[in-house]
């Protein structure tokens, strides 16, 4: 039998994950200069557009697939375009239906490497980001999500039915939601994509101001309210664990507000905006792995701490010289790290997930645990990610042209502007050309060029 | 005839403009404008990152007029954005050589 509630949550959650892609573009899109904030929108949309045809043709099944050996990848074949999943089978295999688990673990997938683009704000091909999006999704993202999200299951006669990945069932760490497959492995990425395009013209030089913090609050809004399904959707049911996720992901993360603003109230002299909306994904991005096993108060210790941590970490760009333009590496590296350590400290038995972290008499088991997951995800994305980035920089280039660059990445690769704030009626544009006229004029500019 | 030019502090121009009007004054142009003078700009943190941002917001104020009230003019501005604080701006005063209404064609001071 079906069971309702369970699957309204999911299917609800799962849109309130979808949403946090849009957020995302939004909360990017406000940082980045007016001349790119387009592009910097495009390419969590394209993701979006790209990520979600993989899953169902493939993705899914690499990383949801019966494991094809040692817990590194599922079955690419099992579910190749979710073959045999649109018939009920929620009488034998409980009662979510199998299509909301592929709907809300598709999502996933499509932020993860949306989450990249921060580091490549202003500079990137838009069709070269198309390719690495699609690359990097099949060879990085889908067999990490088989590590950290693939359980095995277990019939009632005690026979396997289902085997998993590595992390969750042989190493046993504890991701609830993603603090490895998602954010430390898109903050890895995010570095290697980094060094391999290079420092933007003028950077640590020129001011490269966010030019519209409001966009970016907005953002920040969206992702934290999509966020509640990120985290309490995990629980795959509408049950305790779900409530206990959701009062903690909102514990910590306004916590890592404070401990954000605190920072820079120290250290620069003003609490700025754009500080309450990066330690509110700081926050958000640390209590990701550990929303299931720390009680609040420790969802608030471990707030507070991933807001101070992040705040120090974004300055790190420019005391070692990599342009991770929007502090992916600050924040969901970081971030990311922290919250699936801190489960090692923090964690406690009263908590859904049941394991006593070194703070509460558990030793050091699980911190190990937690220790060799978030580094083989780290090191697994950040080397294949190099990579797949020099292959494409070497073959289709990846970089746009410096003078584009300082024109603007959305008017030359987009053929669009953001904004027209002209106050001259006209704005000095012309009527649209007609096919063939367009022709034309294109060839006389070229003639006279 | 004089063109009049004012750079102001942008909260000053409701202040200027009144007191343009109290002397008689029947038309100006106002546009905002950037840069610095003796006050230099300011710094903004953006993550912990300063930025200088060199050039400062202005207002600016230019009023055509005859010969006589120039010195009108230059005073009248000079008293209303006045603050006593470093960056209140300048005024200046060029001559015209010439000067038309664009509806009427009528030139020189009949054109004012």
């Amino acid at each position: 039998m079906v069971n309702t509630g369970d699957t309204a949550w999911i299917l609800t959650s799962a849109a309130l994950v979808l949403l946090m892609t849009p957020g995302l573009a939004l909360f990017y899109g406000g940082m980045v200069r007016a001349k790119s904030v387009l592009n910097m929108m495009m390419m969590s949309f394209g993701a979006l557009a790209l990520i979600t045809v993989l899953w169902v043709l493939y993705g899914y099944s690499v990383a949801f697939g019966d494991d094809v050996g040692a817990g590194l990848l599922g079955n690419p074949g099992e579910f190749f375009g979710l073959a045999g999943l649109m018939e009920d089978t929620t009488s034998e295999a409980g009662g979510l239906p199998s299509m909301a688990f592929v709907g809300f673990q598709a999502v996933f997938a499509i932020i993860t490497v949306a989450l990249i683009s921060g580091a490549i704000a202003d500079r990137a091909k838009f069709g070269s980001w198309m390719v690495f999006a699609g690359l990097w999704a099949t060879v990085v993202y889908f067999p990490v999500a088989h590590w950290v999200f693939d359980f095995t299951l277990t019939g009632d006669d005690g026979v396997v039915t289902h085997t998993g990945g590595w992390i969750a069932n042989n190493l046993a760490a504890i991701d609830f939601a993603g603090g490895t497959a998602v954010h430390i492995n898109a903050g890895a990425a995010g570095l290697a994509l980094a060094l391999v395009l290079g420092k933007r013209r003028g950077f640590g030089r020129e001011a490269m101001r966010p030019h519209n913090l409001p966009l970016v609050m907005l953002g920040a809004g969206l992702l934290w309210f999509g966020w509640f399904g990120f985290n309490a959707g995990s629980a795959l049911a509408a049950n305790n664990t779900a409530a206990v996720v959701w009062v903690n992901t909102l514990a910590a993360t306004a916590a890592a507000i404070l401990g954000w603003l605190l920072t820079e109230k120290l250290r620069d002299g003003h609490a700025t905006s754009l500080g309450a909306a990066s330690g509110a994904v700081a926050g958000l991005v640390a209590i990701t792995p550990a929303c299931s096993s720390v009680s609040p108060i420790g969802a608030i210790v471990l707030g507070i701490v991933a807001g101070v941590l992040c705040a120090l970490a974004v300055g790190l760009k420019y005391r070692f010289g990599y342009d991770d333009s929007l502090d992916v590496v600050g924040v969901h590296l970081v971030g990311g790290l922290w919250g699936t350590l801190a489960i090692g400290f923090l964690a406690t038995a009263d908590a859904p997930a049941g394991v006593d972290g070194l703070f509460y008499g558990g030793g050091v088991d699980q911190l190990w645990r937690q220790a060799v997951g978030a580094v083989a995800v780290l090191v697994f994305s950040f080397v294949l990610t190099l990579v797949i980035g020099f292959v494409i920089q070497k073959t289709i280039g990846f970089r746009i042209a410096e003078e584009d660059e300082v024109t603007g990445i959305d008017n030359v690769v987009h053929a669009e502007s953001a904004y027209d704030f002209a106050s001259l009626g006209s704005s000095g544009s012309t009527a649209p050309l007609a096919g063939q006229a367009r022709a034309e004029a294109r060839n006389t500019e070229r003639t006279l060029a | 005839m004089k063109l009049v030019t004012a750079i102001i502090k942008p909260f000053k121009l409701d202040d200027v403009k009144n007191a343009l009007e109290l002397i008689g004054i029947t038309g100006l142009t106002v546009s905002e404008v950037q840069g610095f003078g003796r006050q230099r700009g300011h710094t903004e943190v953006y993550r912990g990152a300063e930025y200088q941002v060199d050039f400062v917001p202005k207002v600016r104020i230019e009023v055509v007029v005859g010969e006589i009230d120039a010195a009108r003019v230059v005073d009248a501005v000079v008293e209303s954005a006045s603050t006593g604080q470093i960056g209140d701006g300048k005024v200046w005063v060029t001559t015209i050589d010439e000067i038309v209404r664009v509806r009427t064609g009528e030139r020189g001071e009949d054109a004012l």
